[in-house]
């Protein structure tokens, strides 16, 4: 039982992280209808820039760890989405209109790209940093194996939960939103109806750049390493979350990050290390293969 | 305001001044993006990190970006009109006859390549890194040739494609250790086996479309890959295998001397490009097969039942085509090729390990048949030169050292230029290389059609 809640604080947390970056390929999918490959590595960007500025503000003499914080999230944040918002200039809107691979090529060698970018500069050995929130409550200590729960823990999910609640509002209750739906919905009735839809789409790029800037800074506090091909497997699992939801759905996208990192973190406590990404994989074909558009996807109707 | 007024035309912006602010603005974002991330290197320095400031870098780049969207703002892209751009396709009527020669031209050089190799460089020696680079070259067009009937011909996008050429260098590797087997008899078997497992992928996602499939069939990549890791009794892990055992000419080894030695027996000295060229030619041949099959299958009902399950899923289904059937063949046969490429590669080498087959294998697999157009048999030839062989030619940027230092290593930013080509080439021509077909039904005269009338499927 207490082994089961462990697993169960740790599947939370790292599906907390998987959901945060779904999004940004469930956004981007709905909108334009393309695979965002290079989205793994705006996070892994942003894990890099989160350590610049850690290490930055403390060299400067910045030691109050919550203002350490607030400034880190907010620089990450930045520069992340000024990252998204070029990536899609580069690489994604000269293809707008054009065939389907065409852009998710580009977009692979934008991950190419941006990978080897940090590599050079920042060299390509496994960078370890100390976590900022250290300390953790315990409970059953008078069990067998007492439940850890690390204040890293409970700051991401709390981040998590107050990120969600913000985009919830800024995709339902702003005009922004309301173009993104819109847009979502049929792109050229939108921009018939004056929805600027390059604007659009290029914000739905930066929102989901931070979004992954914010996972990215959590995911450095939490687990204290990273390094330019951080954004490989970690992408794969948030994109194979978003598929697992439903792609397009933005609920879909945190139930299949919760869900694959549930999975991940108890086939590794209970059944193997080793196996544990065959296992969410395998679990994501068999979920298609009953439910081919996903937990809560709209099936998609063809119109002849 | 009186009627008489004329027609003020809104004033021209000035271009200079556009090309400036546009410049101004990209070097600004350039500035921005690289001043944390390359303008402040961590180096790990006891227990912490410190910082390797590089502003200088940081500049020039934002110079460069600065000099270079201004010249481009004010030549090239100059009169830019929005809306699609026409892509010139054909080549002067007085050129045509160059099409035909094309083809025998090709192919001849492709036969005689590495002894032109041999006969340029001036030796056996200095010849085997370019007879290495063809056959590393044809490695990739068979893949790409096997890719291109599932995705460019069937229309399903396959992102694990890797997997079946992991199959096949295993079951070849695996064999040939435990069982002794010679690599003909390995050959087919590895292209049989890598088939199974196509058709067993296809199973499950006969249901599946579009980028679900996609995402199915990484996922399949990356589970192969992960078992390939971890049953360590089976494969040997991540160490690899080691050893494998180098096919033979007919019975005769590639060794200095003895009774069954190549060079004894033709009677010309012993060289180690011999074996390298007999892959080549190995290389080569089972790429004319592949390309043989490709081509004649096109015209066969099961072809044409590909590309018509390509261009309408349902009106497919409508007229009685086997859905099921379609897609099974057409990921077997894309396997089976995998397979053969695999083993080709297995074989060369005498090493593999599970290193080789990651992620961006079928990337760049996946990158040759897109870049070079779809379902276009000779893009696949163009793009796999220009990819593999033109980033394995930045190995050779040395004498850039002359320029930037002796810390300069250009070798780190071959896979940075790598993707940029990928980029690029996409924006430039998002049709691929080779933005023609030629359709495989047609009434009275052949002609070739833009790619733009080709779907690209729905998987």
């Amino acid at each position: 039982m207490e082994y089961f809640l462990q697993q169960l604080i740790n599947g939370v947390t790292l599906g907390s992280i998987y959901g945060l970056i779904a999004i940004g390929y469930t956004m981007v999918y709905g909108i334009i209808g393309m695979i965002n490959f290079a989205h793994g590595d705006i996070f892994m960007v942003s894990t890099m820039i989160s350590l610049v500025f850690i290490v930055l503000l403390l060299t400067v003499g910045i030691t109050s760890v919550p203002v350490i914080l607030f400034l880190l999230l907010i620089a990450s944040v930045l520069l992340t989405s000024l990252y998204g918002w070029t990536v899609e200039r580069m690489a994604y809107r000269p293809l707008r209109g054009s065939f389907r691979l065409a852009p998710l090529i580009s977009a692979i060698g934008m991950s190419i790209v941006l990978q080897n970018y940090v590599q050079n500069a920042q060299g390509a050995d496994k960078k370890a940093f100390p976590t900022l929130i250290p300390g953790y409550m315990r409970f059953f200590e008078e069990g067998s194996f007492p439940v850890i729960l690390q204040y890293s823990q409970v700051a991401v999910m709390v981040v998590t939960v107050v990120v969600l609640v913000i985009f919830t509002w800024l995709v339902t209750r702003t005009s922004l939103g309301r173009a993104q739906r819109a847009c979502e919905q049929d792109l050229k009735m939108a921009s018939l109806l004056g929805v600027n839809v390059d604007r659009t789409i290029s914000l739905t790029f930066v929102i989901g750049a931070a979004l992954a800037a914010v996972a990215g800074m959590m995911h450095l506090l939490y687990y204290g390493v990273t390094d330019f091909y951080a954004g490989f497997v970690v992408g794969i699992k948030a994109f194979t979350a978003a598929v697992l939801g439903g792609i397009g759905s933005l609920p879909g996208a945190v139930l299949g990050g919760l869900t694959i990192g549930l999975i991940e973190t108890f086939f590794a406590g209970y059944v193997s290390v080793d196996y544990k990404d065959v296992a969410a994989f395998s679990i994501l074909a068999i979920v298609l293969i009953f439910l081919p558009s996903g937990l809560l996807g709209r099936p998609e109707v063809e119109k002849v | 305001m009186s009627t008489t007024d004329p027609v003020v035309a809104p004033a021209e912006p000035n271009p200079v001044l556009t090309a400036l602010r546009d410049a101004a603005l990209w070097a600004a974002i350039t500035l921005l993006l690289t001043g944390p991330v390359v303008g402040l290197g961590t180096v790990a320095s006891s227990g912490t990190y410190v910082f390797v400031q590089r502003w200088g870098l940081v500049l020039s780049m934002t110079a460069i970006v600065f000099v270079v969207r201004f010249l481009l703002m004010m030549t090239i892209w100059r009169d830019r009109a929005p809306g699609p751009r026409k892509v010139v396709a054909d080549l002067p009527k007085s050129l045509e006859f160059l099409r035909e020669l094309f083809i025998p031209v090709a192919v001849l050089l492709a036969f005689s390549y590495p002894f032109i190799s041999v006969w340029l460089t001036g030796g056996m020696t200095t010849g085997r890194y370019w007879i290495d680079l063809g056959v590393l070259v044809l490695t990739y067009i068979l893949l790409g040739w096997g890719l291109n009937i599932v995705v460019g011909l069937a229309g399903l996008l396959d992102l694990g494609y890797v997997a079946f050429y992991a199959v096949g260098a295993y079951t070849f590797a695996l064999l040939s250790l435990n069982f002794d087997l010679s690599f003909w008899v390995c050959l087919p078997i590895a292209g049989v086996i890598a088939a199974m497992w196509g058709v067993l992928l296809g199973f499950p996602v006969l249901r599946l479309r579009g980028d679900y499939l996609a995402i199915v069939t990484l996922a399949f990549g990356e589970i192969i890959r992960l078992v390939l890791i971890n049953w360590r009794e089976f494969t040997q892990g991540a160490s690899g295998i080691n050893r494998i055992p180098r096919p033979g000419f007919f019975g005769l080894d590639f060794v200095p001397s003895g009774p069954a030695s190549f060079a004894q027996f033709f009677g010309i000295p012993f060289s180690p490009v011999h074996r390298l060229i007999f892959f080549y030619y190995v290389t080569l041949v089972l790429a004319f097969v592949v390309l043989l099959v490709t081509i004649r299958l096109r015209r066969l009902p099961i072809g044409r039942a590909w590309e018509a399950l390509r261009e309408d899923e349902i009106a497919c289904r409508s007229l009685g085509i086997s859905v099921v059937n379609t897609k099974l063949t057409a990921f077997a046969l894309g396997a089976m090729f995998g397979g053969f490429a695999g083993a080709v590669f297995a074989a060369r080498q005498g090493y593999i390990s599970p290193q080789d087959f990651t992620f961006l294998q079928s990337a760049l697999v996946l990158a040759i048949v897109v870049l070079g157009g779809l379902g276009s048999n000779l893009g696949v030839v163009f793009s796999a030169i220009v990819l593999i062989g033109g980033v394995e030619l930045l190995r050779n940027l040395g004498f850039l050292k002359q320029i930037f230092g002796p810390e300069f290593d250009p070798t780190t930013y071959r896979m940075l230029i790598f993707g940029l080509l990928m980029v690029v080439i996409m924006v430039w021509r998002p049709r691929g290389l080779i933005s023609s077909r030629s359709p495989s039904v047609f009434l009275k005269e052949k002609k070739t059609v833009s790619a733009e009338m080709v779907h690209e499927g729905r998987g």
